[in-house]
This record gives structure tokens, C-alpha cells and sequence, in this order.
């Protein structure tokens, strides 16, 4: 048998060449365990042989999605229509139709939704069949037509808006309600179901393209970031309920990090504790094995957060604000207060053990509070701020300010903001926006980093890192 | 020598040690086998990561060594220490002997030899000639420097002992590790492992764990256990329910001789399942928004 005849191996090469391109570091050892991993197995299951390549060459969970991904575009589950219906295809050929694929019409779109709501309502949801409905209906309803070979492409969006899924779900309802299950229940398992089968329509069109133009195109164009590397503007709204969740196991990772490393620091440069190493040498006959250390007080940081909560950075000013917040046993003290063009403290929302999702709501319902123009305005944001709350910055506070520095081309008051950051012993200035378009269109982030250490925080990585180097 | 014959012996025997399997785990727990390689188990606390390795040690008949992890663990906990008081009373013996003639080179030789050596699990498993599963638990809690540690045994099964030598594994264990990704791992540790991420349970399997592990739980009520745990793992808790804490509410439920799960036996038994105070009015609020 030779390997390179059956192409088998330039596929894997290229699989792991893509993984790599996707920021997977799959090192040579682990090619090779992957290799070693499939010759103990047999190859007669895709999900065997995916859960083979996972274990070898996975080693991140948040690394997963864009594994699944490119395994699909690399071995896909089937190639064209599928099996199932290349052979409907020829009996219906044989019936002296015109053969292959259901042709696409009105009467087509509503047998094939009524089909799909029988599936969807079935007790029992077989994945392949419901990925060969998903096939056929990428099939029929997602085709773009090309001029020439080559040159057609399918599309989910198309497929999705003229079936339109989500329309059934009130059919679905009424199907899924028995005695035991409610109309809630119903409708949650329902738009669960729906879910699956857009999810399978839109891998289904990726594979459809990859099959066309080739899995490079396709692993160089559709794979989306992983959501620590997800940048805050871009965030779609299921994107931003997920970092949600990322945030607090996020944040107990961070000081659990930062406990550890001011331990080991600590273990070295702490001062000896000499009667206790003397009483312990005792039990050894005066020769002191382990030394004993005095306990070092940990170092602690007087936060002020000063933060933009207009519509376009809400979304980053929230998250960091939880994000910090998560971590108050690492932070001595900490207010906050939010801005548009007037100045709001929130410090009290966060109550100890406060649910965040609360939390988020009452922020928002204060943005109204911190806005009497409804346009953003630093400049009088940071007048403002001086004013009200000038006795919260002491010269042993931490400022940190949160925003676009976006001020409508306002006067931007770089002198209150000058005053403000020499009172304290610390100032950053955390920007959501891409380092390239600072100082674009109304932007001021020129002007202000001049005053303020300006810094580019556009995921939650970023985050992460900048608030370790803060608490440190 | 032979761990599993295929991921379909794994599913069967582990069923039988009382551990339901996925797909997934079933392929991954027989390529760390059959590549014997150490498998490296990831997953949010109370998914059944530190209960696979138990159960790969029950069904297989292998000793399980373990070792558990913590802040602060170092060599000398991991894989093997010298009886340091027990070295002293030699050499003070042996001075007070010293008119018999012993020299101190056979004194020293004499205080680095096995009846010195305190071996601990790491060592142990590597020495052991029996069939063993070494289980690594939640290794994410360790210093970074104990990894370096773990790299010579997780590679080449071997651990080196300056005054005694390289000790080599006669027979590979079986090694599982633990984490419940509270640190980020480095890199050379994950390259010699295989990985497995192991999420909560569908609702099918979860129910099949509840009717294994609770004798006496009606299909009824584990359907409606398993359920209420799902929707409560959707929301956004601080602590979401783990398959240990369904098992929990579940003997619970059978204690109390709760027959239907309602509204009051839910906010009655919660304790059980949640365990902060934010979580518990957070579900209680959208439970019974559902139901109303």
C-alpha cells in the first residue's frame, strides 16, 4: 500500500498545515501521535477518526470549535448531495424524470419545509438524516449558479432566508406540547432543534465551497477567532452572551494566577523566620532542613474606574467592569463611575456576590443617568468628575478610564484631565478601538495619550493580560 | 500488556466499573492504552475526570496510585524523599560506634540506599511491577516548576535519582492527569499528553448516570432532574450544577421521598444543586418565570 497514491497523506498534511494556520501549535510530535493514533484504530467511523485527531492535536478547548470546523472542510462528511440522494437521484431517473436534484420552485420550498417540520418534530432526531436534509436544502434552495464550472457557489444565507427555519417554530410548538412537556419546555426545545439545523446548514455550505474551491480557500476565509481572541466591537449578540459566561471562570483564573505567582515570588525574597526555622531543627537534631519565612503582606491597589457607557463602547465598558469587579479581592478598594457627558457613580451595584446578570441590567438602566445631552463628551465628563468627585483619587489610586475617546468634537478639557491624573499614583486609559484608528474622524486618542498611557484592548486576552499587569 | 482492545471493549467494561462513556472518551481512553501515552482530562469540576481514572483501574484490575496536587507540592511529596531523621540516627550510631572502625565513606554509602528512600506516588507507580493507573489529580494547581518535574516521568516513564541512578518503569502505568484549567498548562507537558475535554453529559447519558448511580430513582423523576439541571446550566451561575451535584439532588429527592419535582420540592431541595446565594435567587427567579 502506498500512502502517497491514495492521497490520504497530502490531506493530513494539508489538515495540519491549515491547523497551524489557524493558530494551533500541532508540533511534529503530535502529527506523528496522530498518525500512531489512527493505525491503532479503525478508520470506518468519521467520528472515531475525528476524536483521534482531537485527542492528539488538540490541546485547548477554546481551540476546539476551529478543529471542528476545519475537520469538516478537510474530510467531509459527504461529497455533493450525499449518497442518499445521488441514489434518489437515479431512481427518479429511471422513472424517466429528469433526474438529479429536486428542482427549485414554490410548491418544492413547501414540501421541503413540511418534511423538515416532521423531522424537527420527531421524538428522536437522527443526526444524518437531518444532515442530509440540511444537505438538500443547501442543495435546492443555496445554489448561486456560476457562468462557468468552478464559478458556482452556495450560500446558507440564501438557503436559510427563503426556508426560513425559524418560521416553524410555532409548528413545532404545537407538535412538541404532549401532557408532560409545557408549551416553555416546547418552545426551548424547539428554537434548540432549530439551532442544530442551522448550524448544520451553514457547515454544510462550507463544505459545499470547500469541495468547489478547495479546503485552503475556505480555512483562509470562514474560520471565526476563538472568543478570548473575539474583538469587543465585532461581537455579534450571541458572541457577547458567551464572553458573559467566559468572565467569571476567566477572572478566577486570573487570581489564581496571581495568588500563585505572588507566592513563588515570595518564597524567595521573603525575610527567614528565625525561631521558628531553630524550634523546627530541633525534631532533626539541631540541623535545620527546612527554613521557615515570615508572611509578606500582599500588595493591594486603590482602584477608581471612570468609564464611557455610550452605545458604541457599552459592550467593553460593561465587560471590564465585571471583569473587574470579579477580581475585588485582588483590588484594596474600588469605585466606579460611568460617564456619557455626566458623571454617575455605580459603584454600588456591585454588591458582594451580586448576580452579574442584574449587575448588567442595572448599568444600563444608569447609562441614562450619566447622559443629560445624550452625546458623548469626555471633556465634560472629566470637568464634571473633577467637580463631583475629586475626593475619590488619592495619591495612592489607581485611574483607570475606559472608552473610545470618540468626543463628537467637543472641547476636550485636556487640562481637567491633566489635573485629575497628576492627583493620583497611576493613570492607563484602556481603548477598545484598534491601535490604526486612533485619531481617525472625531477620534481624540492622539491628544489624550499624550496626558494618559493609552492602551489597545480589544478582546478579552488583551484584557486579561492588562489587568494581571495591573494587579501585580 | 494491553490495556483495551478497541473503543468498543472500553465503553462495555467501563459500563461494567460503573463509568457510562461517551463516544469521545471511549476512543480517547483506548488510544492512551494502545499509544500508552499519558491522557491529559480537561472539563468544568464534577464531570467524572477524576472518576474515569478510578474506573479505568476498577475494569482493567490495576492498582490506582494516586497523587493528588496542590499549591506548594514539590519533589519531595511527588516522587521520593530521603528519611533525613532516620539518616541522622545512622550516622550518630554510627559515631558512637566509631571505635569499631566504620569509616564515614560506608556511612554515606550506607544512608543513600533503599531502606532510606521514602517513595512517593510518582516513584511508586514507576516501580511497580503490577499493572498500575497513575492518576495525576487537578495538576493545574501545581507551581510551574513541578511540571518540569513531570516531564522526565510523563515522557519517558523514568525518574533520576542522583545518588541511586536512573530508575526506569519496568511496566508503563497507565497515567491519567486532571485540570480543571484554572492554569494554562505549558506547552511540552500537553505535547507528551493525549487530551480529552470532557463537557457535561446530553441529557440521555445523564439520565442513564442517574438510574446507575441512584438505585430506586424512577424514570419520571430523572427525566425531570436531568432537565432542570440543563435549563439551569444555561443560565448564567456562578457554579453550574455538575453530573455529582444531579447525582446529589437526586439521593436527596429519594431521601425526602419527593415523588414529583414541582416548584416547592425544587425550592425546597436546592441547596443541593446550587451553591451560591446570587445562583440560587438567579434560578429561582427563571424557573418559576417558566412556569408561571
Amino acid at each position: 500500500m502506498n500512502a502517497d497514491r491514495s492521497g490520504l497523506l497530502d490531506r493530513h498534511l494539508a489538515f495540519v498545515e491549515a491547523l497551524r494556520g489557524a493558530g494551533l501549535s500541532v508540533s511534529l510530535a503530535e502529527d506523528l501521535d496522530a498518525v500512531a493514533a489512527l493505525s491503532a484504530l479503525k478508520w470506518s467511523d468519521r467520528a472515531t477518526v475525528r476524536d483521534a485527531f482531537a485527542a492528539t492535536m488538540v490541546k485547548k478547548q477554546a481551540q476546539r470549535t476551529t478543529f471542528d470546523a476545519l475537520f469538516d472542510v478537510y474530510f467531509p462528511a459527504m461529497v455533493g448531495n450525499g449518497a442518499a440522494a445521488a441514489a434518489a437521484g437515479e431512481e427518479a431517473a429511471e422513472g424517466g424524470a429528469q433526474g438529479g436534484p429536486v428542482k427549485d420552485n414554490a410548491a418544492a420550498l413547501g414540501d421541503f419545509r413540511d418534511r423538515l417540520a416532521e423531522m424537527l418534530e420527531a421524538g428522536m432526531i437522527d443526526e444524518s438524516q437531518l444532515r442530509q436534509m440540511a444537505a438538500e436544502m443547501v442543495g435546492t434552495f443555496g445554489a448561486m449558479p456560476g457562468r462557468g464550472p468552478g464559478l458556482s457557489s452556495w450560500s446558507a444565507y440564501t438557503a436559510l432566508q427563503r426556508v426560513a427555519p425559524q418560521e416553524l417554530v410555532d409548528r413545532l410548538v404545537q407538535g412538541l406540547m404532549t401532557d408532560a412537556v409545557g408549551e416553555e419546555e416546547a418552545r426551548r426545545r424547539a428554537n434548540r432543534r432549530i439551532g442544530q439545523f442551522t448550524a448544520m446548514v451553514e457547515d454544510d455550505a462550507r463544505r459545499r465551497i470547500a469541495e468547489e474551491k478547495g479546503p485552503d480557500h475556505v480555512a483562509d476565509v470562514a474560520i471565526r477567532p476563538s472568543i478570548d481572541k473575539l474583538a469587543f466591537m465585532a461581537a455579534r449578540r450571541t458572541d457577547l452572551e458567551e464572553m458573559r459566561k467566559e468572565i467569571f471562570p476567566l477572572a478566577r483564573r486570573l487570581a489564581t494566577r496571581l495568588a500563585k505567582e505572588q507566592h513563588s515570588r515570595h518564597a524567595r525574597t521573603a525575610p527567614l523566620d528565625f525561631r521558628r526555622t531553630v524550634r523546627a531543627s530541633i525534631a532533626t537534631g539541631g540541623v535545620p532542613i527546612t527554613t521557615h519565612h515570615r508572611p509578606k503582606r500582599p500588595h493591594r491597589t486603590d482602584l477608581v474606574v471612570l468609564c464611557d457607557v455610550s452605545g458604541s463602547v457599552a459592550n467593553f465598558a460593561q465587560f471590564t467592569l465585571l471583569f473587574v469587579f470579579a477580581l475585588r479581592e485582588v483590588f484594596q478598594s474600588m469605585r466606579a463611575f460611568t460617564f456619557i457627558d455626566h458623571v454617575h457613580e455605580v459603584t454600588g451595584h456591585f454588591r458582594l456576590g451580586a448576580d452579574p446578570v442584574d449587575v448588567l441590567a442595572d448599568l444600563s438602566a444608569s447609562a441614562s443617568h450619566a447622559a443629560l445631552w445624550g452625546r458623548t463628551n469626555y471633556g465634560r465628563a472629566f470637568t464634571k468628575f473633577e467637580e463631583n468627585h475629586a475626593d475619590a483619587l488619592t495619591p495612592k489610586t489607581t485611574l483607570l478610564i475606559l472608552g473610545d475617546a470618540r468626543s463628537n468634537y467637543s472641547d476636550l478639557h485636556e487640562d481637567a484631565l491633566r489635573r485629575l491624573t497628576g492627583a493620583v499614583k497611576r493613570s492607563f486609559w484602556l481603548n477598545p478601538e484598534h491601535e490604526r484608528n486612533w485619531g481617525t474622524g472625531d477620534s481624540a486618542a492622539p491628544t489624550y495619550s499624550e496626558i494618559v498611557p493609552m492602551i489597545e484592548c480589544r478582546n478579552l486576552a488583551q484584557l486579561q493580560e492588562f489587568v494581571h499587569d495591573l494587579a501585580w | 500488556m494491553t490495556w483495551f482492545d478497541s473503543p468498543a471493549d472500553v465503553a462495555t467494561r467501563l459500563e461494567g466499573a460503573g463509568y457510562l462513556a461517551d463516544a469521545a472518551t471511549a476512543t480517547t481512553t483506548f488510544l492512551a492504552g494502545a499509544l500508552e501515552k499519558p491522557l491529559l482530562l480537561e472539563g468544568p469540576a464534577g464531570v467524572g475526570k477524576t472518576e474515569l481514572a478510578k474506573a479505568v483501574s476498577r475494569a482493567t484490575g490495576a492498582e490506582l496510585v494516586r497523587l493528588q496536587c496542590y499549591e506548594g507540592l514539590d519533589e519531595a511529596r511527588a516522587l521520593y524523599e530521603w528519611n533525613y531523621k532516620k539518616q541522622l540516627l545512622r550516622i550518630q550510631a554510627a559515631n558512637a560506634a566509631s571505635s569499631s572502625g566504620q569509616d564515614w565513606s560506608s556511612t554515606h554509602d550506607d544512608i543513600f540506599t533503599e531502606e532510606f528512600l521514602l517513595t512517593r506516588p510518582l516513584l511508586t507507580a514507576i516501580r511497580r511491577e503490577e499493572q498500575t493507573v497513575l492518576l495525576i489529580d487537578e495538576v493545574d494547581k501545581t507551581d510551574i516548576e513541578v511540571e518540569g518535574l513531570l516531564l522526565e516521568v510523563l515522557s519517558d516513564f523514568q525518574v533520576t535519582i542522583p545518588e541511586l541512578g536512573t530508575v526506569a518503569a519496568t511496566r508503563r502505568p497507565y497515567v491519567v492527569l486532571t485540570s480543571n484549567a484554572s492554569r494554562e498548562l505549558s506547552e511540552a507537558v500537553k505535547r507528551r499528553c493525549l487530551y480529552l475535554h470532557i463537557d457535561y453529559p446530553d441529557a440521555e447519558r445523564e439520565r442513564h448516570i442517574l438510574q446507575q448511580q441512584v438505585p430506586g430513582l424512577d424514570d419520571r423523576i430523572a427525566q425531570q432532574v436531568v432537565e432542570t439541571v440543563a435549563r439551569m446550566r444555561e443560565l448564567e451561575l456562578k457554579k453550574a450544577p455538575s453530573i455529582a451535584e444531579s447525582v446529589d439532588w437526586a439521593r436527596t429527592l429519594i431521601a425526602l421521598e419527593i415523588r414529583d419535582l414541582d416548584e416547592a420540592a425544587i425550592a425546597q431541595t436546592l441547596g443541593a444543586v446550587l451553591k451560591h446565594q446570587s445562583d440560587h435567587e438567579r434560578a429561582a427567579k427563571e424557573l418559576k418565570l417558566n412556569r408561571a
